[in-house]
Order: C-alpha cells, then sequence, then structure tokens
C-alpha cells in the first residue's frame, strides 16, 4: 500500500497545475458563448487534458492510457475550478463504442468532430415498453433498398434537441430472439421524419425528451458493430455510462458544499452546525462518502493490477447515487423553510441546487438501471445467486 | 499509487484463515463461551507460532515490526472467525503504549515476553476515550491508582494492564498489584472477556518517557481500528453464510435465494460492507502512514463499521429464517461480536461526535 504518486505523475501534475494557471482567462464560464466552451475543449485536446488517449489519426491526443494521469486530470480540474473537458454522452458513450467496434469509416469520420464538440448526441435506447427490460425495444428498421426504413419512440433522450446525431437501438430483425434482433444504428437527428417533444419531469425542467420516428431513411451502412450484434454493441456503451453514474469525486464536492452551509447558515442566531442531530448527520455521511471514495482507490489499484474488482465495482452505481440523493436531503433539511424555495426570489440558496439535486437524483437512482436491477446485479454477478427465470417471451 | 493488499499480506490473510478454521472452528468458540478458557490459550499458542503476538512489536525486541494495516488484517480474520483471543491487547495496544511512552526499561522488560506470547495485557482507556459510566475513572497519585475502569479489553489472564487515568496519563500495573482486584463482566458476547478493574492505592508505573497524551491518542486509534476491522470479518461472514443457506434452503420448490426478496437482502448487505473494507484498510495505512488524517478516519472505520454491520447482523439473521435465531446454528456468536465492537470506546453516536470535533465543526469539550 502506497499513496503516493511517482515522480513522473508529479511532474505531470505540476505541469496541469501551471497550464491552468496560465489559462485562467480562457476558462468558458456558466453560460459562456458555444465559441468560447469549443476553444477551451480544442485546447485542452492539444495540450493532452482532453480526449488523452483516443489516437491521434481520430483527432485525440494519442496518449498511451494510465489511469493514474486521468485521476490526475480530474483532481486538478476540481482544485482550480476549471471547466473541466467536455463530457456528454457522444464522448463518453459513443466514442469508446465506436473505438471498440465501429468500422474504419465510421471512426474517421465521426469521433474528431464529437470530441471537439461540434457534433452532439443523444442516446436512443429506451422506450416506453422497454425500460429496465431494455431487449423488448419495439422501434423497427425495416430494409429498403440501401437504406432501413425507422418507425417507433424513444424515451429519456436527453439533449435531443440540441442533437446533431442520434446512436440508437433499434430493431433489424424481427424474425430473430429477442437479444439478437437488435442492431445499434447512428444517424442525423436532422433527418425527414424526427419529431422531438420535451418530457417534463418533476423538478419542473424538461431535462429528457422523447423522440417519434415516422418513415425515418438511414442508409445501411450506419449499422454499428454489424446487424442484429446491437445487443452486445450496447453493453459496451452502458458499461461506460455505469462508470459514470455514481461518481464519488462528485460526492465529496457537495460534502464539502454541505459543510459550508450548514457553518454558514444559522437559525435564531445558532448556526445549523451547533444542532448535534444535523451534524451526526453530516458525520454519518461523511464516512459513506470516504468509504465510496477509498473504494474508487480500490479499483483503480485492480485495474492497474489487470484484478477483477468484483463486489468493489458492482457496488458504486447503488451507493454512489444514493448517497448523492442523501447529501441533497441533508441539505435541504439543513436549510429547514429556506428549502421549500425553488427557482428564484430573495431567500433562494444555491440558486434552489438542492432541492433539484434531491429531485433529478431520484431520477438517476432509477436510470441507468434501477436500484433494483443494481441489486439483482449486484446478487447474481457478485455474490453467485440464482439468475432471474426468463419470462416466456424471451 | 498502490492501494491494495501486497503479496505479503494476502499470504498472511491465507495462513490466518487455515490456521484458524483449526484453532477457532466453532464448536471451540462454544467451549470457551461455556467456560473453557484452555481453548483461548490454546488458540493464542498456535497464533504465537505465526507470529502474531509480535507483529507490531520492533524486530529488535523479537517481534515482526509489522504495520497497524497487518494488525487489522489480523483482526479481521478474528471477527470472521469469532476467534477468542487477546490480540488487542497485548499484540497491539500495549506494544504501542510501551513504544509511545514507556521507559527502555520498560520496553525490555515487556515487549520480548509479549512478543513470545508468554505474556498478556489488559487495556483500560475506556473512561479516557468514550468517558466514565457508574462513577469510574482512575486517578494517580504518588506512583498509586485510585478508582475503577470498567470494560477493561483482554484483562481476564493478563499479567499486566495499561490504565489511563483521569489526568491523561498512562500507566503500568502488574496483574498481582496489591490493591487490585479484576472482576470479570458478562456481556452478550462470550467469545471475548471483559473486565472491571479496581485500583486502591494500587503501585503503578507511569509511562512517562514519551508523550503520554499522544500516546493515549494514538491507544484509541488502533483500538477503533482494530474493532472497525473485527466487525468488517464478522460481517462479511455473516453475509457469506446468508448467501450459502439461501443456496441450500428450499421452499415453494425453490432455493430461497432464487426469490428476490432474498437476493436484495444479500445484496443490500454487500453493497453497504464491500466499501468498508477500503475504509478499514485507509484509515489503517493512515495510522501508519499519514498521521494528520489518521484520527478522523478511525473515528469514521469505528463509526460506519458500527452501523453497517448492525445492518448486516440482523439482515442475515433474517435471511436464515427461525434457523438463524436458534443456538443451534451459532449465528448468534457472531451478532453479539459486533454488537460488543459496537458499543466499546463509543457508539457511533459519540464517535461521530468525536469525528466532529477533529474537524473543528463542534466545540472541544
Amino acid at each position: 500500500m502506497d499513496l503516493a504518486y511517482g515522480p513522473d505523475h508529479e511532474a505531470f501534475r505540476r505541469e496541469l497545475r501551471g497550464f491552468l494557471e496560465r489559462h485562467r482567462s480562457d476558462f468558458p464560464g456558466i453560460g459562456a458563448a458555444r465559441a468560447k466552451v469549443l476553444a477551451w475543449q480544442k485546447r485542452l485536446i492539444e495540450a493532452g487534458y482532453a480526449a488523452r488517449t483516443i489516437p491521434s489519426q481520430y483527432g485525440g491526443h494519442g496518449a498511451a492510457p494510465d489511469i493514474l494521469e486521468g485521476r490526475i486530470i480530474a483532481e486538478e480540474f476540481t482544485r482550480a475550478r476549471a471547466p473541466g473537458p467536455l463530457a456528454g454522452q457522444g464522448i463518453s458513450m459513443l466514442v469508446p463504442t465506436l473505438l471498440e467496434v465501429g468500422s474504419e469509416e465510421q471512426k474517421r469520420r465521426w469521433i474528431a468532430p464529437t470530441l471537439r464538440g461540434e457534433v452532439v448526441w443523444c442516446q436512443g435506447y429506451s422506450e416506453p415498453g422497454a425500460g429496465s427490460d431494455l431487449a423488448s425495444l419495439k422501434t423497427r428498421a425495416v430494409e429498403d433498398g440501401e437504406d432501413f426504413v425507422i418507425n417507433g419512440q424513444k424515451i429519456w433522450t436527453s439533449t435531443a434537441a440540441q442533437a446533431d446525431m442520434i446512436f440508437a437501438l433499434v430493431r433489424t430483425e424481427p424474425a430473430a430472439a429477442k437479444h439478437a434482433g437488435i442492431s445499434y444504428l447512428i444517424f442525423s437527428m436532422k433527418s425527414a421524419g424526427i419529431e422531438i417533444r420535451p418530457l417534463k419531469t418533476m423538478t419542473g425542467h424538461a431535462e429528457f425528451n422523447e423522440v417519434f420516428f415516422t418513415d425515418v431513411r438511414v442508409p445501411k451502412s450506419q449499422v454499428v458493430g454489424g446487424r442484429g450484434a446491437g445487443w452486445a454493441v450496447a453493453n459496451t456503451t452502458l458499461k461506460h455510462e455505469r462508470g459514470m453514474l455514481g461518481d464519488p469525486n462528485a460526492a465529496e464536492a457537495r460534502l464539502a458544499a454541505i459543510v459550508e452551509l450548514m457553518t454558514s447558515e444559522s437559525v435564531g442566531g445558532e448556526p445549523v452546525m451547533a444542532n448535534p442531530v444535523m451534524r451526526d448527520r453530516l458525520m454519518a455521511l461523511q464516512a459513506r462518502v470516504l468509504a465510496m471514495k477509498f473504494n474508487a482507490l480500490r479499483l483503480i489499484s485492480a485495474q492497474l493490477s489487470g484484478e477483477s474488482a468484483g463486489l468493489a465495482g458492482l457496488v458504486v452505481k447503488l451507493q454512489g447515487c444514493e448517497i448523492n440523493h442523501q447529501l441533497a436531503a441533508l441539505a435541504i433539511d439543513a436549510l429547514g423553510e429556506l428549502g421549500v424555495l425553488y427557482e428564484g426570489g430573495a431567500h433562494l440558496r444555491d440558486h434552489g441546487a438542492w432541492q433539484q439535486r434531491y429531485m433529478f437524483d431520484l431520477g438517476l437512482i432509477i436510470g441507468g438501471g434501477t436500484a433494483q436491477i443494481q441489486k439483482s446485479i449486484i446478487a447474481e454477478r457478485g455474490l453467485g445467486m440464482p439468475r432471474e427465470p426468463k419470462s416466456a417471451e424471451g | 499509487m498502490d492501494f491494495a493488499l501486497s503479496q505479503d499480506q494476502r499470504l498472511m490473510q491465507a495462513s490466518l484463515e487455515a490456521a484458524l478454521a483449526r484453532l477457532s472452528p466453532l464448536e471451540r468458540v462454544r467451549a470457551f463461551a461455556d467456560g473453557d478458557g484452555a481453548v483461548a490459550r490454546d488458540v493464542w499458542a498456535g497464533l504465537t507460532k505465526l507470529g502474531v503476538a509480535g507483529i507490531m512489536i520492533p524486530q529488535e525486541h523479537g517481534g515482526l515490526g509489522l504495520t497497524l494495516l497487518d494488525a487489522a488484517l489480523a483482526a479481521e480474520a478474528f471477527g470472521r472467525h469469532v476467534a477468542p483471543t487477546p490480540f488487542m491487547g497485548a499484540a497491539v495496544l500495549a506494544p504501542l503504549a510501551l513504544m509511545g511512552a514507556g521507559s527502555r526499561e520498560q520496553r525490555a522488560a515487556w515487549l520480548p515476553r509479549l512478543a513470545a506470547g508468554e505474556a498478556l495485557a489488559g487495556v483500560a482507556i475506556g473512561e479516557a476515550v468514550s468517558g466514565a459510566r457508574d462513577g469510574a475513572g482512575v486517578t494517580a497519585r504518588g506512583g498509586r491508582l485510585h478508582g475503577a475502569s470498567l470494560f477493561v479489553i483482554d484483562a481476564a489472564e493478563a499479567n499486566m494492564f495499561i490504565v489511563a487515568d483521569t489526568a491523561g496519563g498512562l500507566n503500568l500495573v502488574a496483574a498481582d498489584a496489591p490493591g487490585l482486584t479484576r472482576t470479570a463482566l458478562t456481556t452478550i458476547d462470550r467469545s471475548r472477556q471483559l473486565s472491571e478493574l479496581r485500583f486502591e492505592a494500587t503501585p503503578a508505573e507511569p509511562l512517562a518517557d514519551g508523550d503520554a497524551k499522544a500516546t493515549l491518542i494514538r491507544l484509541r486509534d488502533a483500538t477503533w481500528i482494530l474493532f472497525a476491522a473485527d466487525m468488517l470479518g464478522a460481517s462479511g461472514a455473516m453475509l457469506d453464510k446468508a448467501v450459502a443457506y439461501a443456496q441450500e434452503r428450499r421452499q415453494f420448490g425453490r432455493l430461497i435465494g432464487s426469490f428476490q426478496a432474498i437476493k436484495h437482502l444479500c445484496a443490500e448487505m454487500a453493497a453497504e460492507l464491500e466499501p468498508c473494507r477500503a475504509l478499514v484498510w485507509y484509515a489503517a495505512h493512515a495510522f501508519d502512514a499519514s498521521p494528520g488524517e489518521a484520527s478522523l478516519m478511525a473515528a469514521h472505520a469505528k463509526a460506519h463499521l458500527s452501523e453497517v454491520s448492525r445492518f448486516v447482523a440482523r439482515t442475515a439473521t433474517e435471511v436464515h429464517g427461525g434457523v438463524g435465531f436458534t443456538d443451534l446454528l451459532g449465528l448468534h456468536y457472531w451478532f453479539k461480536r459486533v454488537g460488543l465492537d459496537r458499543q466499546m470506546l463509543g457508539g457511533p453516536e459519540r464517535v461521530r461526535h468525536l469525528a466532529a470535533v477533529m474537524q473543528g465543526l463542534a466545540p472541544a469539550e
């Protein structure tokens, strides 16, 4: 056990720290113009702090994969409060998938502009009738000459309105078994026959959309990974998504914000922190946040040594999302009556972020594999308990 | 950066597992619980052969000179096997006290004997850490101790005691010192023995060659971490037993482990427990290598494992259904083991309060 970084990594950290100090004026703030956001991303790719390990022929920086460098980048951006590399579903899910299973032509065409932020993607997986049971999806893609013609509906599509492109799961082989009939298609969101309806959630905002396809034509060459292989391709993508959810760094930042909140907020002249019950809840959550932070260190070390992390990896989404939700709940409770304020007004704290998070986190507990699906995965893959019986339909 | 156990540590875990399967099977733990003190002596003799008695004692005094992380791995194994051992007092706390504040003579007198398994040590620091109950507390005046200490760890067969006094000093008391009475306490956990010590002008040597106050904090942190590790091991065993039972017990024509209600209980236990492993490792490693954060991490490990272990203990018992409630199965030895660990040196509320004090979030007492 040795938590020190070696001299090479410390040098990498110093270099990055210097870079962020020098470029403070280039940071795009919240609501910055798109041009400034894209310029920052371009600079980050050139310097090797975004798209670091993506091969340079596809527009990345081309460095060898190094988990510790990735971790240092995350730490230093947080420390400097610098806007990090662009994320989003194109960069975090589509790009790794294309790298793994895309054709050479697909890689060359799509990865670079996606990394630069010029092409924005959305994900078309879930359907009204296919949530946890995603493989039961019904959106059809029927062959017609060189094209597929797509009809159906997707739901829970975030950034659909801003997206240039979609990566979607559609049923191309109706005669095949449930999982074998699915293909992974990429196509333009500007195609004729696509209708986007914003899906307003309990937060009052439309973080998601419903997307309707009516006779949308897509060239057959835009299948990724082969016809009927969509389920396997999607699982490579979902693996990347699950890695994004339950990030312990986010929980740690949130905890620090609550410490500040409970110290600065007072009730009748007494700081909230002076309330032993509230303090006890804070300390209990701090322990859980730390446990997940150290669990993440364990995962990194397992990855470095090529060992399977087993349960330690399987529990991250379930625990991480739950802890974030409980942190938001604590912040609301620490605010007392102020905690009910939302969206605007004189007494609002933190732009109403805590209520917004409290609600949106519940969405994250459900999304990306519900907590109940996660528990079944932990029991079956982590503890070796019996699999769910398959239903008659497949 | 390497947050993983070393090859040596994994080998030690494997050899402890093998040894404990032989030395501390359930029927022997039962015999100890029913009053056969020879079991604990036998377990300790077997563990001493593996070097466990000297695990943290410097090599110059006949020990292995290993770290608290190594000791925590051993404690985890003892919790896993509900093993009756005098490990905490003899192998970790007394050596830490002597190395932290003992004189050259005191170290030379005791460390080699402790390392050889020839002497055992009890540790009375509860009042200093978690506050006094029933008027307990020990005062030191003119080389003599007065008062009482409750819930003394590993006192039953001890040849000497490390005793904290109300002024923050540490004292070394021989077990045969005049004016000392030792009374066994009957607790839920019969796999270990807590005692009450009463001092009536009992002669004692102060541990005065180092910073006794700082040493007491080290003793507290180490104890918290070892209790946390014990809970990690005991809870891990309970989860394993629940998962195994769910895959052999049939009801309604199915293995009960195929019901989601049961699977999800097991998943919840695993989801709570697995990250605790990293927390215990980190706290122990901080004790060894990062003193600035050691106390906070020790506190969080103790408090959090207390909560998770209580959840695992009741849930694993429920997964076993009625048989989990019986004496015959013996699951209750683990249930009670974590029940005792939780209360010692401060329950979770007390320890979390101290964690807040350490961070300046609550006023110091």
